[in-house]
């Protein structure tokens, strides 16, 4: 039991960036557009952020927080790159998020070569420190950021607009509602907090970027997204629930009663588990219905 | 004035004819590439050298010629192909196979296995190795189709999932071979081997093996498939319209299980290919190869069809084989991959290209119209 609570924080610490990657994917397919650069989006802001980091750690002792503020805007401008292919060139979300999944292995390591002469970004000595009860801030950020998300979404008229975008957008347009413009928006909140939650997972989690960092976390929070029906609470427990068995995975090797079983069988669980309960739970009736289809203007 | 017309519709079709689509995000892609070479202070032309004599074993640099470069070139192409045959094929159907990657390595662990356990029969031990693996791929595959078809689950996070849980899978049971440490198992028996002597002393001892007959068989098998038999129509109208395709009469379900079971064992062969042909020992993977994802953007390229997917296999065999060459004359190896996702992006916005021409389409038509108003 006291071994349990003891891995608390390093749950959370697991938990943080995807959940706030997984609100980003939240809002994007809320407004109709599927991204899944999440992956991309989180190792450009990963590499960002460790970069800045490294050069201003040992001038400010805010170097953590810029760094992740950097991150989020790199994750922001890169998302800018899908907004504009999925949703003024109207092109296929999927193919488009991949090529951005692409560039952002190609352009992170190109990046890394030029910089730090290697494939990799220089260590850093000191990344984020552990809060009150060895609980990151980054925690506080997620739960911070999954609370906003469920107030725009729900409790103001922005949200109700950016929902209808992802539901009916021939009716959202015929309401005056800017279908295009509100899912720039989402695409860019996804792409912003996709940044922030590279960011939080390479200064809390390891000491340098390299291609493996971020490891599927992307995908993880994608999949949180449609496990948890695209609602703030479901997506929550969903990425409580992955990472939680990302954690065990990294915590059950430890264990000596489990010795006997091989240490792939640990790596393999959180994607495991992700699939059964998409098997377990799957059913398209609760996606948002215009989620993945470009919206074309008719008229005009 | 009819003459104009006439142009407009000539370029018009010249632009919107998928080929030229191709080649000219290709070309842009390369600008893209050169353009950053260029920012970043170095000189592009150490991107073109390497190119070049990735394609024709030709040194400009040096004035030699080597012909093993050749060699390694078409060695590089022969997993793309055929896993770019992989996306194409689940593309048809209207699936988006990212799960190549693992149906890859799944082929290639099998391979290996079938390499050192299956009794060392000249020719019978390879071809049963090659066909177990495509068999696995299938298998794989076929997974991930049948989740698709009963249970709605989408094909893109099961396969990505299924990725990660073939490579540790692969780790694991790799390991488990006598002799095996952490990153290789012991020689396989030469009757398992895909190399071919011939093929060496054409191209001066480079990888070249008969994986190259495999691929381009499979090029054949592809055509074949989906554009001469009743299977390859029923999933092509998949692919095109679900719905439509149910009331036809197409049993929708069994359409996407059997493209994804396909489409996994093209992925499988490709394994097999790089397993048998390029290494002599089974390896315990440290990491993902990325035929399986480089494999999208071939697909992406090559249109879906046998012969564009074999030419962007071998245009992306190019860029994967020029690296090392790349690295040496000194531009970051990385290019070749920001190259690709450019490409991938650039096709993804293919749609685009359509509501400019449309567009343009239209403002012709008005200015034509007030013209004849006057």
């Amino acid at each position: 039991m006291n071994s349990l609570i003891a891995m608390i924080p390093s749950v959370l610490m697991i938990v943080s960036p995807i959940l706030i990657t997984a609100t980003g994917g939240m809002i994007c397919e809320r407004s109709g557009v599927v991204n899944i650069a999440l992956e991309g989006l989180m190792g450009i802001g990963a590499f960002t952020a460790a970069t800045a980091h490294y050069f201003l750690e040992s001038s400010t002792p805010f170097s953590v927080w810029i760094a992740i503020a950097a991150a989020g805007f790199a994750g922001l401008l890169a998302s800018l790159i899908h907004a504009f292919a999925a949703i003024t060139l109207n092109a296929d979300q999927t193919v488009s998020g991949t090529g951005i999944n692409l560039l952002a292995t190609g352009g992170t390591t190109f990046l890394a070569q030029i910089i730090f002469k290697m494939e990799r970004t220089a260590p850093f000595k000191l990344g984020m420190m552990p809060g009150a009860g060895g609980i990151y801030p980054t925690a506080w950020v997620a739960l911070v950021i999954v609370i906003i998300a469920w107030f725009l979404l729900y409790k103001r008229p922005f949200g109700m607009r950016l929902r209808a975008c992802g539901e009916h957008p021939q009716a959202a347009a015929s309401a005056g509602i800017d279908v295009r413009k509100t899912r720039y928006i989402a695409v860019m909140a996804s792409g912003l907090l996709a940044g922030i939650a590279g960011g939080c997972l390479v200064l809390t989690q390891t000491i340098q970027y390299t291609i493996y960092t971020i490891n599927g976390a992307g995908f993880i929070a994608l999949a949180a997204v449609s496990f948890g029906r695209w609602l703030p609470k479901g997506i929550a427990a969903s990425s409580l629930l992955f990472g939680t068995a990302v954690a065990l995975s990294i915590y059950m090797v430890n264990i000596q009663s489990l010795r006997f079983l091989p240490s792939e069988f640990f790596s393999v669980l959180p994607y495991l588990i992700t699939l059964i309960t998409l098997v377990i739970f799957s059913g398209k009736e609760y996606a948002p219905r215009a989620s993945g289809q470009p919206y074309e203007r008719s008229g005009s | 004035m009819k003459r104009e017309k006439g142009r407009n519709g000539g370029i018009g079709r010249f632009l919107a004819n998928p080929g030229v689509i191709s080649v000219s995000v290709v070309i842009l892609g390369f600008l893209c590439g050169t353009f950053l070479i260029v920012a970043v202070g170095k000189k592009p032309s150490g991107m073109y050298t390497a190119l070049l004599q990735t394609l024709t074993g030709f040194d400009i640099t040096r004035g030699t010629w080597n012909p093993r470069y050749i060699g390694e070139w078409l060695t590089a192409s022969m997993p793309l192909i055929l896993s770019g045959l992989s996306m194409g094929f689940a593309a048809r159907a209207g699936l988006f196979n990212i799960g190549a990657e693992g149906q890859y390595i799944v082929g290639l662990t099998v391979a290996q296995f079938m390499a050192l356990f299956f009794p060392p029969i000249p020719v019978l031990h390879w071809v049963a190795a090659v066909a177990a693996a495509g068999l696995a791929g299938a298998l794989w595959g076929g997974i991930v189709g049948w989740l698709k078809a009963k249970f709605a689950v989408s094909e893109v996070v099961a396969t990505i999932m299924l990725n990660y849980v073939a490579f540790f899978g692969s780790r694991w049971a790799s390991m488990q071979i006598p002799g095996a440490n952490t990153y290789r198992t012991p020689n396989f028996p030469a009757t398992a081997r895909l190399t071919s002597p011939l093929f060496e002393k054409l191209t001066n001892g480079s990888r070249l093996s008969l994986g190259l007959w495999v691929a381009l068989l499979a090029c054949l098998i592809y055509w074949f498939v989906i554009e001469k038999t009743k299977l390859g129509f029923e999933l092509r109208a998949t692919g095109l319209n679900k719905n439509a395709a149910r009331y036809a009469g197409i049993k929708v379900t069994r359409s996407i299980t059997v493209s994804m079971l396909l489409a996994g064992m093209f992925a499988g062969l490709a394994g097999a290919v790089v397993a048998l042909g390029s290494f002599g020992y089974g390896r315990v993977l440290g990491g993902y190869d990325n035929y399986g994802f480089n494999g999208i953007a071939v697909a992406l390229i090559g249109n879906n069809t046998a012969g564009g997917t074999l030419l962007a296999g071998l245009l992306f065999g190019m860029l994967a084989s020029a690296q090392p060459l790349m690295q040496s004359r000194p531009i970051p190896k990385e290019i070749t991959l920001i190259i690709s996702g450019l490409v991938v992006i650039f096709i993804s916005m293919r749609a685009g290209v359509k509501l400019i021409l449309d567009w343009q389409a239209k403002k012709s038509a008005r200015l034509r119209k007030e013209a004849g108003n006057e």
